[in-house]
Parts: structure tokens; C-alpha cells; sequence
């Protein structure tokens, strides 16, 4: 079975007219009621909040009354070294994300697909799944609990007399703490859909190559990687498109530790800089910058995309 | 967006057999046709694999152990245990007579539940209001609702929406804003647009209206489906806290787990509650590591029970698809 979008054959609707369509379909509409309602409010009513960007929001008179000042807001914000720095550690994170964490769930993939025992096959993969649904700060507890201060590693150390090594209050290296809790609770769910991609190549180009003597290499030269490009394709250009949003919650936690300077991220600045200091028009605009940076990147990400023959995110 | 998490259909098959159905790719036996795998190959392959695995599981069972240990044994192992030897649920005991941990567990399965409730019924009516095609405006809304997927206007506009109908320090702002997925929403239409034709056209001449056939054919079809997604949602609210950090900081009666969690043990403050509710220095800075421990456990555990229910609806044999408008 598939839950391909396979379309049902529609409803005969050619010569009616709309009043008898709208009649015929109403419980149809009434459902859909509530979930449209809700986005209303809660998705599209915010984005007419994006003008406070051009306010100077008071919270005590709303946004029908605040002043209006132009670009002031995204005069400071370019002005302001924090915001760069913001920027700079979210664009660094992305890079190191895109090259670290990005490869892992394809080779495990790869290397899940070519264990024979199904049962063995579905036990890791729901292990690794298992991280995908805790919290981030139950992850962060877990890794605080191993290589914290007072953690697994360091207890380790000095039971051996060996001096401790404290990787969650380092900026230096926060980096790749990052970059590792990340691996750690999403690339096993990541593997999915390079499973999903294995699972449609068509066995018989194995054998038929195999019997025309190409090695287990080749093989996953020729056929594996061709058969999972589009899928990894999309994957890059999701990435790409996503370039700005390198995780909030994972940021918030844990920036009571390393300090701003490493731990701010576009996301955390609009939160620390907007909301926390009530300064919300200043947070605003910077949510839309970072919203307007990332719709162009998807735009360009997909035109790669195309450039290099794949779908990516929608067709041309 | 693609979904590529593929779930099995509920299958009549299934009953009337009594079998699994048949698995794609089943590959008991290594083909003739493929080369016998090296030494060096299987042991790395066996490596890799056993490390995913003890990645996960060894923190896990590290945690679990020293919850269950007393503080004689914490001291000995100088922190975490890593082997019991002797167990006791001491820390358990506390923990569950702390006023503000039995809260905060309420106040979790509390927002979980209601949450998951009012996600799933507004997440089914849309999608199945969604799913016959050839419906009036379907398309459009549609439209509407894959739009919020690309263009948000971001963390502080809707603090301000909120705020602005009175949400602070309410119930409903750590359920309603976020209660429907899109995402979600066109998992289950993929699905329910795939129920066969014939059987709702049947019944639809049978007299039956839309609710009827949601009801009683497409809903008993979909439970696989319907529990994936449910999961989803349930993990999402348990897991939820900044939105508990945006919109009540500081009322600590209404603090789920994950916020008890991140004060009591990742930033090793005392617990607000505790000091005035008579546990003394129990949940204060120097509480016992084991106690530390359980809280820890105590917001896994209601995901490890319903987990292996779950996981095997995770099929992966075909690709969804794209789940395009």
C-alpha cells in the first residue's frame, strides 16, 4: 500500500453550480472550520504584528496606536554588534551543522539497510528514533549528567586523578556541543527518509549488476547514491532554506552556561533583545529580517535545486 | 513538504489471517548474487551499530540505576551509579511527596491530554474535510493552511496576538497557539484520501453524510495513522516549556515537568514550592543526586510506556511522497 497522493476520482462537480456544490459539501466545509480558525488567529493575524518592525510598539496603546517610525528599528539593529554577532554564530552553527551532522544519516542509513535480520534492523531503528522525542531539556540534562561539571566523564577523571574537563560551560567549544547534541537527538530520526529512498530502488539493477561483475563499491556508486539523490537533494535544500534557524530551545537552555557570546542565535536574540527587555518592536524586526533572509534562501536553494536537475522543494 | 514516514493502513487482512502482512523488502537471506561480506566489514558494521545503540541507551540506564540508589552507593560511585547494588525507591518516595513535583506531573499529563484531545478532533474534521477532492474550496484552503508552513510572522507577533486576547497566565496559551500542526494535518489527509472510493461511495448511497462515513469508515481505517499522529501531538505538549517560560514564568503552580526539570536539575536550583511545603532542604540545592535522578526518569517514563506501542506503526517501506497541495 502507499499513501501516495494519489488523488480519488472527484466529485462530479462539471454542471453544478455552486450553490449546490456549497450545499452538498457544507459538512465538508464545517469541518475544516475550527483548524482554519485557529491559523487565522494564531498564523496570519501575527503577521500584520510584523508591522510593530516599523513601530515603536507600546504595549499600553497597541498596535493601532503606536508610533510609527520607520526604519529606525532596522537602523539599530544593523548598528547593534550584537545582532552581528547573533548572525555570525547562527551562520557558523549552520556551516558546521551542514557539514558534520548532514552526512550521518545517510551512512547509517546505508549501513542499517545491509543488516539482514529484520528484527535486528527494527530494533535499532527504534532506538534510534528513541532521542527524536525528548525534550530539549531533558537532552541537555542527559548531557550535562555525562560530561557536565559533575558529570559521568568528569567523575571518571578525577577518581584517576586526571584534571577535569568541563565541555558545557566552554564558549569555545560550544560549537560542537551543540553540533553533537544535535546529532545525537535527531539523526537517528533523520534516517528515515534515506530508508524510505533505499527501500524504492529497485532491487533487480543489484543483481543485474552484480552478475555483470560491478563490486559492492560500484554498486553503491552507480545505483545506491543515484537512487537516493533526490531524496538527498531535498534534504540539502530544506537545510539551506533553513540556514538561519539552527534550533531555539537547545540556545535558550544553555545560555546561562557558555554566556551570550557563543550562545545567541537570531531566534534567541529576538527573545532576549525583544521580549524579555519589552523592547518588542526591536524584536520584531528582527524577526522579519531573519524571515525575509530565509524565504530568499529557499527561493535560491530551490533554484540550485533545479540547476542540478531535482526537484527540490516544489517543481519549476 | 515531503512526508516520508510511511504507516501501514489498518488491514482486514490482518485479522482474518492473523498474520502480519507481508513486509516490503523482506530479505531473510543474504541474495546468491552478492558477495560474501568480509570479517573487517561485519565487525566495523557491528561497531557502528552497537555504538547508535549504547549511545542511547547507556545515559538511559546510567540514570535509571542511580535513581534507584541510596545515597551510601552515590557516594561510594563519587556521583552517578553506573551498576546497582542496592536498590531502593527512597528517592521516588520523596519525589512524590513533594507538593510541587505532584503539580507539575498534573499539570504535564494535564496539558498533554487536553492538548492532544483538541489537536487530534481539530486536526481530523480538517483533514477529512480536506480529503475528497472535488470539494468546494478545498484547494483554496488547502492554500491557506501549507502557506503558514513557509511564512510565520515569528516569535514576537504572536506573543503580542496572544498576550492581546489575554492570554497571559492562562490555561489556553500553551495549547491553543500552537494546537494545530499542518504538517500533521496533511499526514492524515494523504491518508484518509487514500481510503477506498467504493466503500464510501457505497456508503454514501446507503444514506450515510460525511460525519457518518469519518466516523465509521475512514476513522477504523486510519488507526494507525491516527495513534502516529497522536503521538506526535502528545510528545509535543509534553515536551513543551518555553511557551510556559513566555506566558507564565512565574507562576510555579502551573509549571509542567520540564520546567520542574530544567530549574530543579539542570540549573541545580531549589524548587519554589518545596522550602514552604515542609520538605526542608530535600529539593534544595544539595538534594541527593538519586533524587535528581527520578525527576529526570519521571518525564521519560510516560513516553517509554507508550513508545513500543508506537514504533512499530513506523513502517518504512514506501515513500509517501511529496504531500503537495
Amino acid at each position: 500500500m502507499s499513501t501516495v497522493d494519489t488523488e480519488p476520482p472527484a466529485r462530479k462537480s462539471g454542471r453544478l453550480s455552486l450553490r449546490v456544490r456549497l450545499r452538498r459539501d457544507r459538512s465538508l466545509l464545517l469541518m475544516t472550520v475550527p483548524a482554519v480558525a485557529l491559523l487565522l488567529v494564531f498564523n496570519y493575524v501575527p503577521l500584520f504584528g510584523l508591522l510593530t518592525a516599523f513601530q515603536d510598539y507600546n504595549p499600553l496603546v497597541g498596535v493601532w496606536n503606536s508610533e510609527w517610525v520607520g526604519f529606525d528599528q532596522f537602523e539599530y539593529l544593523f548598528n547593534d554588534s550584537l545582532f552581528w554577532g547573533s548572525l555570525g554564530n547562527t551562520l557558523y552553527l549552520s556551516f558546521v551543522q551542514l557539514v558534520l551532522f548532514f552526512p550521518i544519516p545517510i551512512a547509517l542509513a546505508l549501513l542499517l539497510n545491509s543488516v539482514l535480520s529484520e528484527r535486528l534492523r527494527n530494533l535499532i531503528q527504534s532506538i534510534a528514533y528513541l532521542p527524536h522525542f525528548f525534550s530539549w531539556v531533558l537532552a541537555i540534562t542527559i548531557f550535562q549528567q555525562m560530561f557536565g561539571g559533575a558529570g559521568l566523564l568528569n567523575q571518571f577523571l578525577r577518581s584517576n586523578d586526571i584534571s577535569t574537563w568541563d565541555i558545557m560551560t566552554n564558549p569555545d567549544t560550544f560549537v560542537l556541543l551543540v553540533t553533537s547534541q544535535a546529532i545525537w537527538k535527531e539523526a537517528g530520526w533523520s534516517i528515515i527518509v534515506f530508508l524510505a529512498a533505499l527501500a524504492a530502488i529497485n532491487t533487480d539493477l543489484y543483481e543485474s549488476s552484480a552478475v555483470d561483475g560491478a563490486g559492492r563499491w560500484r554498486r553503491l556508486w552507480h545505483i545506491t547514491l543515484p537512487g537516493m539523490a533526490g531524496v538527498i537533494m531535498l534534504m540539502l535544500v530544506l537545510r539551506l532554506g533553513n540556514a538561519l534557524t539552527v534550533g531555539f530551545e537547545q540556545f535558550l537552555i544553555q545560555r546561562e552556561a557558555v554566556g551570550h557570546e557563543a550562545a545567541d542565535v537570531l531566534d534567541t536574540f529576538a527573545f532576549y533583545y525583544g521580549i524579555a527587555t519589552n523592547n518588542y518592536s526591536y524584536g520584531a524586526a528582527a524577526g522579519l529580517f531573519k524571515s525575509v533572509i530565509s524565504l530568499l534562501l529557499i527561493w535560491g536553494a530551490n533554484k540550485l535545486a533545479h540547476a542540478f536537475g531535482e526537484d527540490g522543494l516544489y517543481r519549476k | 513538504m515531503t512526508e516520508t514516514l510511511t504507516i501501514e493502513r489498518t488491514k482486514e487482512k490482518r485479522e482474518v489471517t492473523g498474520r502480519k502482512p507481508v513486509r516490503h523488502r523482506k530479505r531473510a537471506k543474504r541474495p546468491v548474487w552478492e558477495e560474501p561480506p568480509t570479517a573487517a566489514g561485519q565487525t566495523a558494521k557491528g561497531l557502528t551499530l552497537g555504538m547508535v545503540v549504547a549511545v542511547v541507551l547507556v545515559p538511559l540506564w546510567i540514570i535509571v540505576v542511580t535513581s534507584l540508589s541510596t545515597q551510601a552507593a552515590v557516594n561510594r560511585a563519587g556521583g552517578l551509579v553506573i551498576w546497582p547494588t542496592d536498590v531502593t525507591f527512597e528517592a521516588y518516595r520523596v519525589m512524590l511527596g513533594d507538593s510541587t513535583v505532584r503539580n507539575a506531573l498534573l499539570v504535564s499529563l494535564g496539558i498533554t491530554a487536553v492538548g492532544t484531545a483538541v489537536s487530534m478532533a481539530v486536526s481530523i474534521l480538517c483533514a477529512y474535510g480536506l480529503s475528497r477532492s472535488g470539494s468546494v474550496a478545498h484547494r483554496f484552503i488547502l492554500v491557506l493552511l501549507i502557506l503558514t508552513m513557509f511564512v510565520s510572522g515569528g516569535l514576537i507577533p504572536t506573543f503580542l496576538v496572544v498576550t492581546e486576547l489575554g492570554g497571559y497566565g492562562q490555561w489556553w496559551a500553551l495549547i491553543l497557539p500552537s494546537a494545530v500542526s499542518v504538517f500533521n494535518i496533511l499526514v492524515l489527509r494523504a491518508f484518509y484520501s487514500d481510503t477506498s472510493v467504493d466503500l464510501i461511495e457505497a456508503a454514501r448511497i446507503d444514506g450515510a453524510g460525511d460525519w457518518r462515513i469519518l466516523w465509521s469508515i475512514v476513522l477504523p481505517t486510519s488507526r494507525a495513522v491516527t495513534a502516529v499522529v497522536a503521538l506526535f501531538y502528545g510528545v509535543g505538549y509534553w515536551n513543551s516549556f518555553f511557551n510556559v517560560m513566555l506566558y507564565m514564568p512565574t507562576d510555579s503552580e502551573k509549571w509542567p515537568l520540564q520546567y520542574v526539570l530544567l530549574t530543579y536539575v539542570n540549573r541545580g536550583n531549589g524548587l519554589p514550592g518545596s522550602v514552604n511545603a515542609g520538605f526542608g532542604t530535600q529539593f534544595s540545592q544539595t538534594a541527593p543526586l538519586s533524587l535528581q535522578m527520578a525527576v529526570v526518569v519521571l518525564t521519560i517514563v510516560p513516553l517509554l510506556v507508550v513508545y513500543p506501542f508506537m514504533q512499530k506503526h513506523f513502517r518504512v517501506g514506501v515513500l509517501t511522497g511529496a504531500v503537495k497541495g
